[in-house]
C-alpha cells in the first residue's frame, strides 16, 4: 500500500543520507522523495511516498525514522485531509502544426507552456500524482522526449475532518 | 564560574586536540582505547601533554582498541571511548562499531580526518568515514568548527550513554585538532530530536499488572536491557513477588541469577528445553530489555502462540517489530520494573505451570558424555566454572564455545558476561577481556576463545606483556570452526568445507614469546592438575586446552524450527 509520510528533519549535512540509508537498509521501497527548507530557520520537511505491505512495515517505518537524531517529527498524514502536489516537466516533440493541438490537451490540466523551440515544447503542470500521470499519458503518444517530476509534496489542510476514535499506540492493537 | 573562567584564559593558546582532551576529562573519562596515526597526531601530543589525566591504552590493532573498549563499557557500564586514525584507522574500527551497535554498547569513537580542505579529493589515509558508519551508529558527527567541538562531545557521551546506548562516531579533522583556539567555545547542548521516553506510561503497567493476576503460565523474558538499566534488584524483588519462572537471553544472562530455581536457563537455538518450551507454551510472556532476535525465537510462527505478550523496552521501535505485542511498555526497564513492584502483590494460580517447569528443568538437563582420556569442552566450561566458584568476568567470541560457555557458566550477577551476540564477532573474546579486566582489577578475567577466533586477535597479547594484566586466555580448541564444522556436519551432510584447521601455532610458545606462562592441556587429568592453579594466581596465562572435536552444541533447533521442535534434548 502507498503512504505518504512527512519527516521534519534538523537541516544538516548528511541527514538525507541518514534517513534514505536507514530505509534501504530496512528495504522500504521509497517510490518519490521531496526536500526543502520550511518556515523554520535549520529544519527542512521530507515528503516521502513509500510503498509498504502493511501496517507492522509501516509502523517500523515511522518508529525507525523517529529515531534518528537529527528527525524532529515523523508524520503518515494519508489519512488525513491534505493538499499534496507534484510539478512535472515534460518535453514534448512538436511542430507548429500540433502545438495547438497540444494546447488544447493540456488546457484542462490547467498546465502550462513554458518552453518552445523548433522541434519541442515544455510543458509544466502541477498537482496530486494521478493527474500528472494522466497528462502524461495524453502527451506520450506525441513523443516525450524528456520528463521530471520533483516528487510529491504534501501537508495537512488546515481544517482536519473531527475523527471518530483515537488511535492507540501501536497500531497491531 | 571560576572553573568556567580559567578555561577561557588558558585555552586562548590551545588546540582542538586540547580542547578535545579537556572535554574528556570533564567527561570523567579515565581509560583511552587508541592507536595514533597521521590524522590525530595532534590528538595524541594532547594526550601526551595531559600526562596523568588517562590511561591510554596501546592495543596492536584498532580492532583490538574497540573490542577493549567494548568489554570495558559492559563491566564498567559506562561509556568506552576510542580513538583511530583516519582512513585505515578508522575502518578497522568498523566491525567494532557495527558490534556495539547491535549489542547496544556504548561507545563514543573519535576518528581523526584529513583536513577540510582536502576532504572529498581522495587524500592520503582518506575514507568517508561518515557515509561507512551512518548505518551501523546510533549517531555520528563531523566536526566542521572549532568551537562545536565541546558541544559535540557532550552529545556524542549523552547520545551513546542513555536510552537504549550505543556507539557514536566524532569524526575530528587535522585542522580541526591542531587549529589553535582563540574564541568562545560552545558548551551546551539540546538535542529536540532526541528525547527517550524513561518512564513507563501507569495504564499500560496496570494493563500488564492485570494481565499477571489472571495468568495461568506466566513466563519472564529477561534482555540486556536490564543489565543496561541496572535493574537486577527490581528484577530479582519483581520475581520473588509473584513466583514467575525467568528465561533469558543470551545477552541477558547475569540479569537475574543463573543457578536460582526460578531461572529455566537461556532460550533460543541453543537454549535449554525447560526454557524454550516456557517460552512455547506460556500465557504471558512479559519480555524485558530484549528484541525478539532471530536466534531465540526461532520460527515466529511458532514463538509463544497462546501468549499474550508484554515487551518493556527503552527503544519503541523494537515493540512489534518481530512479535505482536498486546501490552507494549516504551520505559527504562529499572522504571518500569519500579512501578510494576509499587502495585499490590496478589498471588498467582500458576502452581501446575512451576511444576511442569521445575520437572522439565530437573528431567532435561543440559548433558554430554564425559570421556577419560580426552577433554569435553562442556565439561571444560564447568570446570572452569567450578575454578572460579563462579565469580568470574567471562568473554567469548562467538560459536560453539560461546554457547557452551552460555549453558555451562550460571551467571549469578549482571556485568560479567562479555560476549558478541548480534553481530557473532569471531575474534572479540580475547580484547574484550582486556577492556573487561581493565574495568575490574579485582576479578578474574577469562577469555573463552575458539581456536578459530583467537587467532583473530591474538595479537593483543602484547598488551597483556606490556601490562602484566592477568587476563586468562582459555583456547577450547577443536582445531576446528566448530560451529560451521557442526553446521556442516548436520545440514550439508558431513562436507566439511574449510572448516577443519589441522595446522596451528604452538600456543605455549606462542605465549611465551610475549612472556606470558603457557600451557598445554590435552587430558582431563592434567586439567584437574593444573587449571585451578592458572585460574587463581595474579599472571596471564595462554591455555592451549585440546577438546574433543567431534562434540555438538546441543540441545538444539534447527533453522526453520519452532522453540517446540528441539533436537538432541536427551543423550
Amino acid at each position: 500500500m502507498k503512504r505518504i509520510v512527512t519527516a521534519i528533519v534538523h537541516n544538516r549535512s548528511g541527514v538525507l543520507n541518514r534517513v534514505t540509508g536507514l530505509l534501504a537498509k530496512r528495504q522500504f521501497n521509497i517510490e518519490s522523495i521531496s526536500v526543502g527548507r520550511t518556515e523554520t530557520e535549520g529544519v527542512s520537511k521530507m515528503t516521502f511516498v513509500v510503498d509498504v505491505e502493511d501496517n507492522r512495515k509501516l509502523e517500523q517505518l515511522t518508529k525507525q525514522l523517529n529515531k534518528q537524531i537529527d528527525v524532529l517529527k515523523v508524520s503518515d498524514i494519508t489519512d488525513n485531509a491534505i493538499v499534496a502536489r507534484e510539478l512535472a516537466l515534460v518535453k514534448v516533440i512538436s511542430n507548429p502544426q500540433i502545438r495547438s493541438e497540444i494546447q488544447g490537451i493540456i488546457e484542462p490540466f490547467r498546465a502550462t507552456i513554458i518552453d518552445v523551440s523548433k522541434e519541442s515544447i515544455t510543458v509544466q503542470v502541477t498537482g496530486k500524482s494521478d493527474k500528472v500521470d494522466a497528462l502524461i499519458e495524453l502527451l506520450r503518444p506525441y513523443g516525450v522526449k524528456e520528463l521530471a517530476r520533483t516528487g510529491l509534496t504534501a501537508f495537512k489542510r488546515g481544517n482536519q475532518p473531527q475523527q471518530a476514535e483515537v488511535k492507540s499506540y501501536s497500531l497491531l492493537n | 564560574m571560576k572553573a568556567e573562567a580559567s578555561v577561557k584564559e588558558q585555552t586562548a593558546t590551545k588546540t582542538g586536540a586540547d580542547l578535545l582532551v579537556e572535554s574528556l576529562i570533564e567527561q570523567g573519562v579515565d581509560t583511552l582505547f587508541g592507536y595514533p596515526g597521521g590524522a590525530v597526531l595532534p590528538i595524541y601530543d594532547a594526550i601526551y601533554r595531559a600526562e596523568g589525566s588517562f590511561d591510554h591504552v596501546l592495543p596492536r590493532h584498532e580492532q583490538g582498541a574497540i573490542h577493549a573498549a567494548e568489554g570495558y563499557a559492559r563491566v564498567a557500564n559506562r561509556a568506552g571511548v576510542v580513538i583511530g586514525t583516519s582512513g585505515p584507522g578508522a575502518t578497522n574500527l568498523v566491525t567494532g562499531i557495527a558490534d556495539a551497535m547491535m549489542d547496544s554498547i556504548p561507545l563514543v569513537v573519535f576518528t581523526g580526518q584529513v583536513a577540510k580542505g582536502v576532504i572529498g579529493t581522495d587524500a592520503f589515509q582518506e575514507s568517508d568515514i561518515m557515509g561507512i558508519t551512518t548505518p551501523i551508529t546510533k549517531h555520528n558527527y563531523q566536526v566542521q568548527n572549532i568551537e562545536e567541538l565541546p558541544r559535540i562531545v557532550k552529545e556524542a557521551f549523552h547520545i551513546a550513554t542513555t536510552g537504549r546506548p550505543g556507539p557514536v562516531v566524532v569524526d575530528i579533522p587535522k585542522d580541526i585538532s591542531s587549529e589553535v583556539y582563540a574564541k568562545d567555545v560552545i558548551h551546551h547542548f539540546h538535542l529536540p530530536g532526541y528525547q527517550p521516553t524513561l518512564k513507563p506510561n501507569p495504564l499500560q503497567i496496570t494493563k500488564l499488572h492485570e494481565a499477571l493476576t489472571q495468568a495461568k503460565k506466566p513466563v519472564i523474558l529477561t534482555g540486556s536491557g536490564i543489565i543496561h538499566a541496572g535493574a537486577s534488584e527490581e528484577l530479582r524483588t519483581f520475581v520473588r513477588n509473584y513466583e514467575i519462572p525467568v528465561v533469558s537471553t543470551l545477552l541477558g544472562l547475569g540479569s537475574y541469577p543463573g543457578s536460582d530455581r526460578l531461572s529455566l536457563g537461556m532460550g533460543g537455538m541453543h537454549g535449554t528445553y525447560a526454557a524454550n518450551m516456557a517460552l512455547y507454551e506460556c500465557d504471558l510472556l512479559i519480555n524485558i530489555g530484549a528484541r525478539f532476535d532471530d536466534r531465540l525465537t526461532g520460527n515466529l510462527k511458532h514463538f509463544a502462540p497462546s501468549a499474550k505478550v508484554a515487551h518493556v523496552d527503552i527503544d519503541p521501535a523494537e515493540i512489534g517489530k518481530n512479535v505482536p505485542t498486546s501490552i507494549p511498555i516504551v520505559s527504562d526497564a529499572k522504571a518500569a520494573l519500579k512501578a510494576l513492584n509499587n502495585k499490590e502483590v496478589t498471588s498467582l494460580d500458576h502452581k501446575e505451570w512451576l511444576d511442569k517447569s521445575w520437572a522439565r528443568k530437573a528431567d532435561y538437563p543440559l548433558w554430554y558424555h564425559q570421556k577419560d582420556e580426552d577433554i569435553v569442552p562442556q565439561w571444560l566450561v564447568k570446570k572452569v566454572y567450578d575454578y572460579t566458584r563462579g565469580e568470574a568476568v567471562v568473554t567469548t567470541d562467538v560459536g560453539q564455545h560461546q554457547m557452551w560457555a552460555a549453558q555451562y557458566y550460571h551467571f549469578d550477577e549482571p556485568n560479567r558476561w562479555v560476549t558478541s551476540g548480534g553481530l557473532g564477532t569471531m575474534g572479540y573474546g580475547f580484547p574484550a577481556a582486556i577492556g573487561a579486566q581493565l574495568a575490574d582489577m579485582e576479578s578474574t578475567c577469562v577469555a573463552i576463545v575458539g581456536d578459530g577466533g583467537f587467532q583473530m586477535t591474538l595479537q593483543e597479547l602484547s598488551v597483556l606483556q606490556e601490562r602484566g594484566l592477568p587476563v586468562k586466555v582459555i583456547i577450547v580448541n577443536n582445531q576446528a570452526l566448530g560451529m560451521v564444522r557442526q553446521w556442516q556436519e548436520k545440514f550439508y551432510d558431513g562436507r566439511f568445507s574449510s572448516s577443519i584447521i589441522d595446522t596451528q601455532p604452538d600456543f605455549v610458545k606462542l605465549a611465551e614469546s610475549y612472556q606470558i606462562p603457557g600451557y598445554f592441556i590435552d587430558s582431563p587429568k592434567t586439567l584437574e592438575e593444573v587449571l585451578p592453579d592458572i585460574l587463581a594466581d595474579d599472571k596471564p596465562a595462554v591455555v592451549d586446552c585440546r577438546v574433543l572435536q567431534s562434540e555438538n552444541v546441543y540441545p538444539m533447533i534447527a533453522p526453520g524450527k519452532g522453540l517446540h521442535e528441539m533436537i538432541g534434548v536427551k543423550p
